[in-house]
């Protein structure tokens, strides 16, 4: 049987901590899920949402219920994680200006697994890992996780504006990558 | 390829935004889109590419084993120091409170001494 979700984050809110640890067990998976995409690797996702928990624990009596917990709680796992992109950046060089066509590295890419489910979510998964950390998240934020435009610019402390920039180019690189036009394909095999 | 001054360069700059939706593209470049099979072919592909991103979201990958552990230990440390910040912010709140007493009780009894010395002084004049 599934959670009363906010039935556990009012007992929550009133200082339940047993309350709040079944918050996590009934969102964790999927937090961290958000963690792993937009941060693209395991210990980092595994840290990004340690410290998401930790800070909605401390705000949690800030959370007015006008959402979904899981809607509130994505929020700062976006933040969480660009907070720590913003850290890994600084000890790695990577422009958002870099327009260099991902080159796909598998010479024994098969182009009839293309129908396997599992193989194209691999293959979307692993496009999405190769984007530069400010496109990727920006993607994952609006085009998995359907969150507005203007929730993504704030997570990301970023303008509204920009944010739609990045999204734009992350789905044109992703669109060249996954889904190239003959030209364009014949263009990256040189 | 070419339709008045709309290229096929110029819609593919758009095709990422037009598939945001919110308002209808502008007429040119649907006009274009709809006379171009490149473009069309481009737009089918961003239409896959959508679909495929938004099937992620049914997807739910396994954190480390450990990883709920940490999160209930963090949790944990965070409640025991917020509980050890309010009985020291009560203890800090108890002291100021005994200190303002105290210089209170003082003031007052120093200005009882005063009163009763003045009004026997007073006396003494008057005598």
């Amino acid at each position: 049987m599934a959670p009363d979700m906010a039935g556990l984050v009012t007992a929550a809110k009133a200082g339940d901590r047993q309350a709040f640890e079944e918050l996590v067990r009934a969102t964790y998976t999927d937090a961290y899920t958000l963690a792993y995409r937009l941060t693209g690797n395991e210990e980092d996702a595994s840290d990004v949402v340690q410290e998401a928990y930790l800070r909605a624990f401390k705000s949690l009596k800030r959370f007015r219920g006008d959402a979904q917990f899981s809607t509130w709680l994505y929020r700062i796992v976006a933040n969480c994680a660009a907070t720590a992109l913003g850290k890994r950046a600084k000890n790695r060089h990577e422009t958002l200006d870099d327009d260099a066509p991902l080159a796909d590295l598998r010479p024994d890419y098969d182009p009839d697994a293309r129908l396997d489910a599992s193989v194209e979510r691999e293959r979307v998964t692993e496009a999405l890992r190769e984007l530069p950390d400010g496109l990727r998240q920006v993607v994952v934020l609006r085009d998995v996780y359907d969150l507005p435009h203007e929730a993504i610019a704030k997570e990301l402390g970023i303008s509204e504006a920009a944010a739609k920039v990045r999204l734009h180019r992350a789905r044109r690189r992703l669109r060249e990558r996954l889904f190239p036009l003959r030209g364009e394909e014949a263009a990256r095999a040189v | 390829m070419r339709s008045d001054t709309i290229t096929c360069e110029s819609v593919a700059e758009r095709l990422p935004q037009i598939m945001d939706g919110g308002g209808s593209p502008d007429p040119a470049i649907a006009g274009h889109v709809e006379a171009c099979l490149r473009c069309q072919a481009e737009l089918v592909q961003y239409r896959k590419l959508l679909r495929s991103l938004h099937q992620l979201r049914t997807e739910v990958l396994e954190p480390a084993p450990g990883t709920l552990t940490s999160i209930f230990a963090s949790i944990e440390a965070a409640g025991e120091r917020g509980a050890i910040r309010s009985i020291l912010s009560g203890r800090r709140a108890a002291y100021v409170g005994g200190i303002a007493v105290a210089t209170a009780a003082a003031g007052a009894a120093g200005a009882l001494v005063l009163a009763s010395r003045a009004r026997r002084r007073s006396l003494r004049i008057a005598s």
